[in-house]
């Protein structure tokens, strides 16, 4: 696509990977990716079968754990010289994340659970002017402005995604990382879920990462990657 | 504040373990400030139950005797002090007042005590005087005031005749006739030993027991030498002009060689005494101790219990922003605001049952329970209650710490 992405491809690339290792036990490496890169505003597939470290991937990511070895970069900023705190605070300001499913804190109320990551950034909340209003907003483009008092036990699955995608979107972080979070969706579902979750990224202008094994998706992203073809660990490990 | 409010949330979410947890703690310190608050409350009554009265006087004999024969109406006396000897030390330029205090026979297990008018006007408990319910002091020799308790358990009334005598004789159609006493008054009750007690006036003791020797009854009591007019007595209290001047009073009448004396100072013997008996709430306190360590390891083993189903809600806090340290802080928070509304509602609850049941208490075992400020003890119980507790609550936190290094933003549900 789009004049966007190209004019945004000379800027700082969202994410950059040089040489990540990373393993849970020394000696038994689960990501070994020698370079990957995301350009800022990019929609980006990332396509993978459980056991190709996709999850832990976007932990690396997301720093909340740390690489073994090479240089995973954010914005600019490379993770592996922060501080465990430093990550934490650089998550919580630049990142939004969507579970596969049981996304939200139950004994929050929907628009609690949406405004949570202003609650604890200070970074974060500096991106709005009122976090009321935001989620507000988001949440009338998400269609579920008339759930926003509610339970969120009382909510289906899919509308507890979209509150999730509401929570990941505000403050419009500068990217979104999405794991797997139409799984428990049925067609219908997922379609809607997919076209409100675009629509709003695109809005935010930030860089979505969607991780998935349902190749169908793949046809609405800038790209797709296959991350057994990325990670030599994945590939070797034979799994 | 935010992370409090999200701790406090939590805790509702959980509401029936978080309600058990918390009703557990409050009972713990409940028991133990409970505890705290009776064992003061009997402490208080306990001394206050001779008040006013500088020395105790009696036959030479150990402390302890002397206060329980006269105060206490338990143990026998020492022996007896004659008359002269009372006359001399009321004489005394440093003596203010004395109260006679001479024991008679039991009446049907209770005392009978015989002394003069002084008694009702200058013997203090607890502050208070002796007053009367109905009636008042006996005047004649055929007149007696009883305690509270003696006219309730044995149903005297104000005029009652009562035959002062003891045990076989006391049924004796001769000893009836030969000196009955009338009821002349019943005492407030006080709960002190003076509501077990039945008071009449030195003569009226001594006409009692010349009647029961006239009738040819049982010799009791002090031996009356034939010599002397007034018959001795068992002890006397004293009132000194100058507090001051009582610790040299007290040397001069151990000392005295004419009639070997003990003099004690009755605050002074009744705190040896609480010593001795008073033992008995360092097993109470231990109890409670105990009772509360067993609270907060419920406590411990509740927020444990909860972790595992809280990998998820922790996840999401990480991966929304929040920090390991934040993590931590939630559960020991949790843990905290548990002890601290568990400490609340155990003093509450303390506080309640002393207005529900102070008058009950006080009726049936004579301990005035005072709705108090909590003192020192209690606030230093309270702190290391609620700083044990929120540390206690560090162990599920530091796993939940684990935890989460661990799981990442994966918990393996």
């Amino acid at each position: 696509m789009s004049d966007s992405a190209v004019s945004r491809a000379g800027s700082t690339p969202a994410v950059a990977i040089r040489d990540l290792r990373f393993a849970y036990v020394a000696g038994r490496e689960v990501i070994d990716i020698p370079t990957l890169e995301f350009a800022a505003g990019e929609t980006v597939f990332l396509h993978g079968p459980s056991g190709s470290g996709k999850t832990t991937l976007l932990s690396l990511i997301a720093g909340v754990v740390t690489p073994r070895a090479g240089h995973l970069t954010l914005l600019g900023t490379d993770l592996t010289t922060l501080s465990s705190g430093a990550r934490d605070r650089f998550r919580a300001a630049h990142l939004g994340y969507v579970f596969q499913m049981f996304n939200l804190i139950p004994y929050l109320s929907v628009r609690e659970n949406i405004t949570l990551p202003c609650r604890l950034s200070a970074s974060r909340r500096s991106r709005v002017t009122d976090p009321e209003a935001a989620a507000q907003a988001l949440a009338e483009r998400l269609e579920i402005a008339g759930l926003l008092d509610s339970r969120v036990t009382a909510l289906s699955v899919g509308q507890q995604q979209r509150v999730a995608v509401a929570r990941a979107l505000i403050g419009a972080p500068e990217l979104i990382v999405c794991d797997e979070p139409t799984s428990a969706l049925d067609a219908d579902r997922r379609d809607r879920f997919l076209e409100l979750l675009f629509a709003n990224v695109a809005e935010a202008g930030s860089t979505l990462l969607f991780v998935s094994h349902d190749l169908s998706l793949a046809g609405r992203f800038d790209r797709t990657l296959a991350l057994r073809e990325l990670n030599r660990a994945a590939t070797m490990g034979g799994i | 504040m935010f992370l409090l409010s999200l701790a406090w949330r939590s805790l509702r979410n959980r509401a029936v373990i978080s309600g058990l947890t918390l009703l557990s703690i409050a009972l713990s310190v409940a028991l133990l400030v409970g505890i705290e608050h009776i064992r003061r409350g009997v402490r208080e009554s306990f001394a206050g139950t001779i008040k006013g009265t500088d020395l105790i006087v009696g036959a030479r004999g150990g402390t302890t005797q002397v206060l329980l024969s006269t105060v206490f109406g338990m143990s026998t006396p020492t022996g007896s002090v004659s008359w002269a000897t009372y006359e001399r030390w009321r004489a005394h330029p440093a003596v203010r007042w004395t109260i006679p205090y001479a024991l008679g026979d039991a009446h049907k297990g209770q005392r009978v005590i015989g002394t003069t008018a002084e008694f009702f006007t200058r013997y203090r408990f607890r502050d208070r005087s002796v007053t009367f319910a109905e009636g008042g002091p006996p005047d004649t020799d055929r007149e007696v005031a009883i305690g509270a308790e003696v006219a309730e358990r044995l149903g005297y009334t104000l005029g009652s005749e009562v035959v002062l005598a003891h045990g076989v004789a006391a049924v004796s159609f001769a000893e009836h006739t030969a000196h009955p006493f009338i009821v002349s008054g019943i005492i407030d009750r006080t709960f002190t030993p003076i509501d077990r007690a039945l008071y009449v006036t030195l003569d009226g003791l001594t006409a009692m027991h010349e009647a029961e020797e006239g009738a040819g009854g049982l010799m009791m009591g002090p031996p009356t030498p034939q010599t002397e007019g007034p018959a001795p007595i068992t002890a006397f209290l004293v009132g000194t002009k100058n507090r001051f001047e009582t610790l040299q009073l007290q040397r001069e009448m151990n000392e005295d060689r004419s009639e070997p004396l003990t003099a004690i100072i009755p605050g002074v013997a009744l705190a040896q005494l609480w010593q001795t008996i008073g033992s008995a709430e360092v097993g109470l306190r231990v109890v409670a101790t105990l009772t509360l360590i067993v609270g907060l390891i419920g406590m411990c083993v509740a927020l444990f219990a909860s972790l595992e189903s809280r990998r998820r809600e922790i996840a999401i806090l990480r991966a929304v922003g929040a920090g390991p340290r934040t993590i931590v802080s939630l559960l020991v928070l949790e843990s905290g605001v548990l002890v601290t509304l568990g400490a609340i509602t155990g003093v509450v609850m303390v506080y309640g049952g002393i207005v529900l049941a102070r008058s009950a208490v006080e009726a049936r075992f004579g301990v005035a329970l005072t709705l108090h400020p909590l003192r020192s003890t209690e606030w230093i119980y309270l702190g290391v209650i609620v700083v044990a507790g929120t540390l206690v609550g560090l162990l599920p936190a530091w796993r939940a710490y684990r935890n989460s290094l661990a799981d990442g933003l994966s918990p393996s549900l």
